[in-house]
């Protein structure tokens, strides 16, 4: 019974990613049944001009957000392992905080700080105007058309990357602390006793034994990113990612051609997957890694 | 005590001013993308809405008793996110259960990876094939060619639990099955050889022993689904909504940032008391093994 009970769930698993694939091949409309093979929508959706746009935005913020996070993630547990007191408690809390807000909210926290930040920096822009104006006047006539605009901060590629690399650093933060805790510290100490100096250990122990973690929390980043919708479309301003252009197609009508960039994009993202679990795995030497 | 002792064989070694260096950037990136927001959010939550809309400086608690406003938001998510998890924990179980005791080794590993697969493809194309399915088109057009009445599937409660059901069980399967799996087999067998029942080994040696695990996947898809958007956004079609689409209304359509900002807060409100619970019933059992990550 329970095999039949497990066997059941798989179909449910599976039965609506194997729909998907099915009618990314078929020949005809989504809504008149498998009518025939074709490869059209494929074809179709990647010589769609916003969606080639798209796909290529995503790679960048994925790609860039999950770089960023490894390093500065990385660079944060290691300095971690020095650090006691209230500050350590401070940096635990933020990083399980950003890991647990949900995506909504950091979304729309992001979004009106960037607009609060952004009138800040505007009247900062002209206060100093007035005051320009006022200190030139002394001498000379100003033209009261004078405006010193100072830079604001853009919505764009910038702002997508940013609010992906807090949650993804956050995710290697854990992960590669969870391999530093666990790691082998005789082979360290080893190493000094061998009169090589901090940066050697580092290079030649410390750091191959953290590859694993850190390559698998930059595939988990790289995964959230390139899946990620809700953040996105908040600090997005006028640039598209895959998922946004996804949700809009969804949103004007259900069209054959999502079915073929969603199984591309299932496709991707399995392999991502594969290579994550296997180096996570490797890492937690043949014990299931966490998901 | 290791950490002390390296730090003194290395005299002279890793500077002192490396450590601040390393915690820099992650610090700025806590405190202008997660702390610096946040306290915007704190802040316009007990602002006033601007005629035109976005914020106007005040001190108010308006926004906060104006939250029964969105209550439905509230009241779907409050039983709509226990339910799901609900559902998820009694699918979930069996299946881990099946996993962990019942399954030959040999297989065991590929079973596995089949559940946890799904959770890392594409959310919102897994949540688009319900779409499909669910859509007038689908399955109650399948229904009805089988001489069935016209029923509606999509945009209702059902849909939306159907969509967190599949979207959220590996993550309950999981823990549940590293926690089974970490269990002493020897320990059924004595069960069974004092004269136990099957079901009286299950209640009372395997699903103590599953606890960690259970408590840990019901709170992982608890949290997540409080702050839920897309599943109700497709699935539930503006008829059954989360919070987290109120939010997107109050911000986006009613440009109400402080009321939005009260509504958030609200939500996040509800999580920490949930996690702070969650955290408090773990270490108090000691069972630290199975944790959130």
């Amino acid at each position: 019974m329970l095999r039949s009970y497990s066997t059941f769930i798989y179909l449910f698993l599976y039965a609506p990613i194997v729909l998907i694939v099915l009618f990314s091949f078929n020949s005809g409309n989504n809504a008149a049944g498998l009518t025939g093979f074709s490869v059209a929508w494929y074809g179709k959706a990647f010589t769609n001009r916003l969606m080639t746009d798209a796909l290529q935005n995503s790679l960048v913020v994925a790609s860039v957000s999950s770089t960023l996070a490894a390093l500065i993630g990385t660079m944060a547990a290691l300095s971690l392992q020095k650090v006691r007191g209230p500050l350590r408690v401070v940096f635990d809390g933020l990083t399980y905080i950003a890991i647990m807000v949900p995506g909504i909210v950091i979304g729309i926290a992001t979004l009106i700080a960037i607009e609060t930040a952004n009138e800040g920096i505007r009247e900062v822009g002209q206060v100093l105007t007035q005051w320009i104006s006022q200190w030139l006047g002394q001498w000379l006539t100003v033209d009261p058309g004078l405006a010193i605009s100072l830079p604001i901060i853009p919505k764009g590629y910038d702002s997508i990357i940013a609010a992906h690399t807090l949650f993804s650093m956050a995710l290697v933060i854990v992960i590669v602390r969870a391999r530093i805790a666990g790691m082998d510290r005789s082979l360290i100490e080893a190493s000094m006793d061998l009169y090589a100096d901090p940066w050697a250990t580092f290079r030649q122990i410390t750091l191959p034994q953290l590859a694993p973690a850190i390559v698998a929390g930059f595939l988990l980043g790289f995964t959230f990113s390139f899946d990620d919708y809700v953040v996105a479309s908040f600090v997005n301003g006028s640039r598209n990612t895959l998922p946004i252009y996804v949700f809009s197609s969804i949103r004007r009508g259900v069209t054959p051609e999502i079915n073929a960039i969603g199984t591309s994009v299932m496709l991707f993202s399995l392999s991502m997957l594969v290579v994550a679990q296997f180096l996570l795995r490797r890492q937690s030497k043949g014990k299931p890694a966490a998901a | 005590m290791t950490i002390e002792t390296t730090s003194r064989k290395r005299a002279g070694g890793a500077p002192r001013w490396l450590t601040p260096l390393l915690m820099a950037p992650s610090a700025l990136w806590f405190l202008f993308l997660l702390v610096f927001p946040l306290c915007v959010v704190v802040v316009y939550s007990f602002g006033e809405r601007a005629q035109t809309g976005g914020y106007q400086a005040a001190f108010t608690f308006a926004n906060y008793e104006n939250i029964p406003a969105r209550l439905t938001a509230f009241k779907n998510t409050l039983m709509l996110a226990p339910a799901g998890t609900l559902i998820c924990l009694f699918a979930g179980y069996p299946l881990a259960y099946y996993l962990a005791v019942k399954v030959r080794p040999k297989n065991r590993l590929l079973l596995l990876i089949l559940v946890i697969v799904p959770f890392w493809t594409s959310f919102l194309i897994r949540t688009y094939a319900w779409m499909f399915i669910l859509g007038s088109r689908g399955l109650p057009s399948l229904l009805e060619w089988f001489g069935m009445p016209h029923i509606q599937m999509i945009n209702t409660q059902a849909a939306v639990l159907t969509g967190i059901v599949y979207g959220y069980l590996p993550l309950m399967v999981f823990p549940i099955y590293v926690s089974l799996e970490k269990l002493d087999k020897r320990l059924l067998e004595a069960s069974d050889d004092l004269g136990a029942t099957p079901f009286g080994t299950f209640r009372q040696v395997t699903l103590p022993l599953s606890a960690p695990g259970v408590i840990t996947g019901c709170m992982l898809v608890f949290i997540l689904l409080m702050g839920e958007y897309l599943i109700p956004q497709m699935l539930g079609g503006g008829k059954v909504f989360f919070i987290g689409n109120a939010l997107v209304d109050l911000f986006l359509q009613s440009l109400n940032w402080p009321f939005g900002s009260a509504c958030a807060m609200g939500l996040v409100i509800i999580m920490l008391v949930t996690v702070s619970a969650y955290l408090k019933a773990t270490r108090s059992s000691g069972q630290r093994d199975v944790s959130l990550m």
